[in-house]
């Protein structure tokens, strides 16, 4: 009696993409914890809230969701560009996606940083003489964007390591499922900054 | 190996599909923006809210492939909102009328 020997291992693509959703969701919940919070307080201190926004940039606001926006755009198309064996029009955009989450850090770098300048950060005496709503605006606009920041640096490191997998092969035209993967999770840093934007930048 | 064996995502999106898509993000920014820009008062926020709500039907449908997927998947995303929905207006219900 002869056995049949499976010399290739069960991939299950659709699997591991909901495995990724079910990250996400995760993702969905500890942004949303914030975005209650941000509403709660909002609710409660309408003024105070209109009256920190005003010291935030809506320009450099669009630029930034502008930026992240075209990124997805980027990062979607490398998936088609694999899926059509092109491998380096698929690398290079996958490039282009991460050279656009460096350009939203340096944006963001350059608000912190000017915000800082004057006196507004966790704790500093000028933001402690504020009243109570603008207190918590900037508080919840540090943490917030500041997380948000965190998940495009990480999303940074995940798309260059498909970057060196698709260079090597290991993400290729028959087998792309983690690139897949890394481009759901950078689609949703995404939009959690399209609701960061308004909510932030766009109060009246 | 058959790409239905690994339960492979064969459907491909075009390029143009998917700088279409991004047109239409890139026009609803430009509306949050104006909108934002004249005197709607109260009804701002909402206004808001419901463009980006629409920005994010966009990303989840086409860019993430929610769309093209399984309808599993799209069951899946709407128990998770649907919870979150119910997380903040129970929440909001608390602090509205205590």
């Amino acid at each position: 009696m002869t056995t049949t020997v499976l010399e290739h291992s069960h991939r299950d693509d659709a699997g591991s993409r909901m495995g990724l959703w079910l990250f996400l969701f995760s993702e969905l919940i500890l942004f949303g914890g914030m975005f209650i919070i941000y509403a709660v307080y909002r609710f409660k201190h309408p003024e105070e809230f209109r009256l920190a926004a005003a010291e935030l940039d809506p320009f450099i606001g669009t630029v930034n969701t502008i930026v992240l926006l075209t990124s997805s755009l980027t990062v979607a198309m490398s998936i088609t560009a694999i899926q059509r064996g092109k491998k380096y029009f698929s690398m290079a955009l996958v490039g282009m996606t991460i050279l656009l989450a460096f350009a939203f850090l340096v944006n963001k770098y350059f608000e912190w940083a000017h915000k800082i300048s004057i006196g507004i950060y966790p704790q500093s005496p000028d933001l402690l003489n504020k009243p109570p709503g603008e207190i918590l605006y900037f508080g919840l606009y540090y943490v917030m964007t500041g997380l948000h920041a965190l998940h495009v640096i990480i999303g940074m490191v995940v798309l260059a390591v498909m970057f060196a997998f698709i260079a090597k092969g290991k993400i290729n035209q028959h087998s792309f499922v983690r690139l897949e993967a890394g481009g759901l999770y950078w689609h949703l840093v995404d939009i959690i900054w399209i609701f960061l934007f308004p909510l932030f930048y766009l109060i009246q | 190996m058959s790409q239905l064996e690994n339960n492979n995502q064969h459907h491909v999106v075009s390029y143009g599909k998917y700088i279409l898509i991004w047109l239409g993000l890139i026009a609803l920014t430009g509306a949050t923006v104006t909108f934002a820009g004249m005197n709607l008062g109260r009804w701002i926020i909402i206004t808001a809210l419901s463009i980006a709500s629409m920005k994010s039907m966009l990303v989840l449908n086409i860019f993430m492939h929610l769309k093209f997927e399984d309808r599993i998947f799209r069951i899946f995303v709407v128990v998770a909102l649907v919870t979150f929905v119910i997380f903040i207006s129970l929440t909001f219900f608390d602090y509205a009328f205590t």
